[in-house]
């Protein structure tokens, strides 16, 4: 799933659930996840693993 | 009631004392229950076992006047977090959430009473050991004994305190990011975090299963080793440090903000062990920055899974800060928890081949020093930075990693704040860790002796 995907879809369930306090939260996790996909990536690339996945 | 040299005796010194029958463990309990009396605006304590931990003394009193000493434990009192069941004893985990009710002690209580210590009660804790302030619990903020009106880390907070001031002789914490390390560093005294899976987290409440340790915090780092010794059933076998010893500082991330006092005692440590003949090398753990993304994408969620139940019954119970960071695991995708597990692992063994031609890393404990309670933020270096983030940035990678990690005082700020430098091992051998750190502790500490008031 998208990382803005996912924040918008968390942000609207936590709304429905009255926690406002979690918005700001979840937008930290969203910048937070976006590293760590990226860091993800880049440790494949540098282990030519990305070469064995469609 | 003030706590005197003698009421701080390490256990190390007080255990042939004790076999000897020149200490008596009752008069020790009586005077723990004192001091724990006098400062009860600390909130060190959520349940003092008090009527226990006499009738515990007067055993011990007897069997070892029979000459049935079971070893430098016996007659010992000591604190256990209350995240750790003690069998008819609630375990509240610093929590207004309804507590376990525990019929059968935890796997490594059994192991302290196997060795004679007296669990003289429970220690305060942040709320289900999910934060290093200690300022969100049921039982009231965790003071400093060094300044009240500043956060005695956490989360173990409650461990530390009673140790500085004389409410037990040694004490045991958890660790899931820096919940033994930090406090230790914040108040002064040892704490030890061994090495993934040595200590039995059976009976202790999970933050993440992943990530949780348990172990011990003292005054000295010799007690660190009686106490590591009971807590896995070894035999003791101290050996003498390899000289001269080679130190990793890491590079980079950890160490680029560190508040300036932090900085400058560090300075002092590595200046100590040079002039005393050991060898410091710059170390690189390439993707150390990326240690609070793996750490929230694994800790949230298994947290979270913990808590599933009790935050459907039981959610306007918590703090509003913990449940919240409780909700938020709630949403983190499977294929991000499992990215972050592949990471862990990389992180692994960047730690691994750091240590590679290093007998240990050398960094600090605790970039700042205790912040003042109900702080959302630290200036470090000019700039704002959230405390939790300050705190955790030193210590949570090797929770990851399961590396062994020892926090050891090392002297104080100009405003009479202690200070700790931490100590890292290579995985399954936290024995080697320990003659380390008992070998170097004069080098680091500069010979002021522990802040947190170990008399030898």
């Amino acid at each position: 799933m998208e990382i803005t995907t996912w924040l918008r879809a968390a942000c609207a369930d936590a709304d429905t659930r009255g926690l406002t306090g979690l918005k700001p939260l979840l937008e930290a996790l969203a910048l937070s996840t976006a590293r760590l996909r990226e860091a993800d990536v880049e440790h494949r690339r540098a282990d030519g693993d990305g070469e064995r996945r469609p | 009631m003030s706590v005197s040299p003698a009421d701080l005796r390490s256990i190390t010194t007080l255990a042939p004392l004790i076999a000897r029958g020149e200490v008596s463990p009752t008069d020790l309990v009586r005077g723990c229950l004192g001091r724990i009396d006098a400062r009860r605006e600390l909130n060190a304590f959520i349940t003092v076992m008090a009527d226990e931990a006499l009738a515990e003394a007067r055993q011990a009193e007897r069997e070892i006047a029979q000459g049935r000493v079971r070893g430098p434990l016996h007659g010992v009192p000591v604190s256990v977090k209350d995240l750790i069941d003690v069998a008819g004893i609630p375990t509240t985990s610093g929590s207004a959430v309804p507590p376990i009710e525990p019929c059968a002690d935890a796997a490594l209580v059994a192991r302290l009473r196997e060795a004679g210590a007296i669990i003289i009660g429970k220690t305060n804790l942040h709320e289900f050991a999910f934060g290093t302030t200690s300022d969100e619990t049921a039982f009231g903020a965790v003071r400093n004994p060094f300044d009240p009106s500043r956060s005695a880390g956490g989360s173990s907070s409650g461990a530390a305190v009673a140790l500085v001031e004389g409410m037990c002789f040694g004490a045991i914490g958890t660790d899931t990011g820096g919940s033994i390390r930090i406090p230790a560093a914040a108040c002064g005294v040892v704490g030890l975090k061994p090495t993934y899976g040595e200590v039995s987290c059976d009976g202790v409440v999970p933050l993440s299963r992943t990530c949780d340790h348990a172990g011990p915090l003292t005054r000295t780092v010799a007690d660190a080793r009686l106490m590591f010794d009971a807590l896995t059933g070894r035999r003791p076998d101290s050996r003498q440090a390899p000289r001269p010893l080679t130190f990793g500082v890491p590079r980079g991330y950890l160490l680029a903000r560190l508040e300036s006092e932090v900085r400058r005692t560090l300075a002092g440590a590595r200046s100590r062990l040079a002039g005393a003949g050991h060898r410091l090398v710059d170390i690189d753990i390439p993707s150390a920055h990326i240690t609070p993304d793996v750490y929230l994408h694994i800790v949230l969620p298994e947290a979270s899974h913990y808590h599933a139940s009790t935050l459907a019954s039981h959610a306007e119970r918590y703090s509003p800060g913990v449940r919240l960071r409780l909700e938020m695991g709630r949403y983190v995708l499977a294929e991000d928890y499992l990215r972050a597990m592949d990471l862990k692992g990389r992180l692994t063994a960047q730690v691994d081949r750091a240590l590679d031609g290093c007998d240990a890393l050398l960094l600090p404990a605790l970039a700042i020093p205790a912040p003042p309670l109900g702080a959302s933020s630290v200036d470090i270096e000019g700039s704002p930075e959230p405390v939790r983030a300050a705190m955790l940035r030193l210590t949570q990678l090797f929770n990851l990693t399961g590396h062994p990690a020892i926090a050891i005082p090392a002297g104080s700020t100009s405003a009479g704040l202690p200070v700790g430098m931490q100590l890292v091992g290579r995985r399954a051998d936290t024995a080697a860790l320990l003659d380390i750190a008992e070998a170097v502790a004069p080098q680091i500490v500069g010979g002021a002796g522990s802040v947190g008031g170990g008399t030898g």
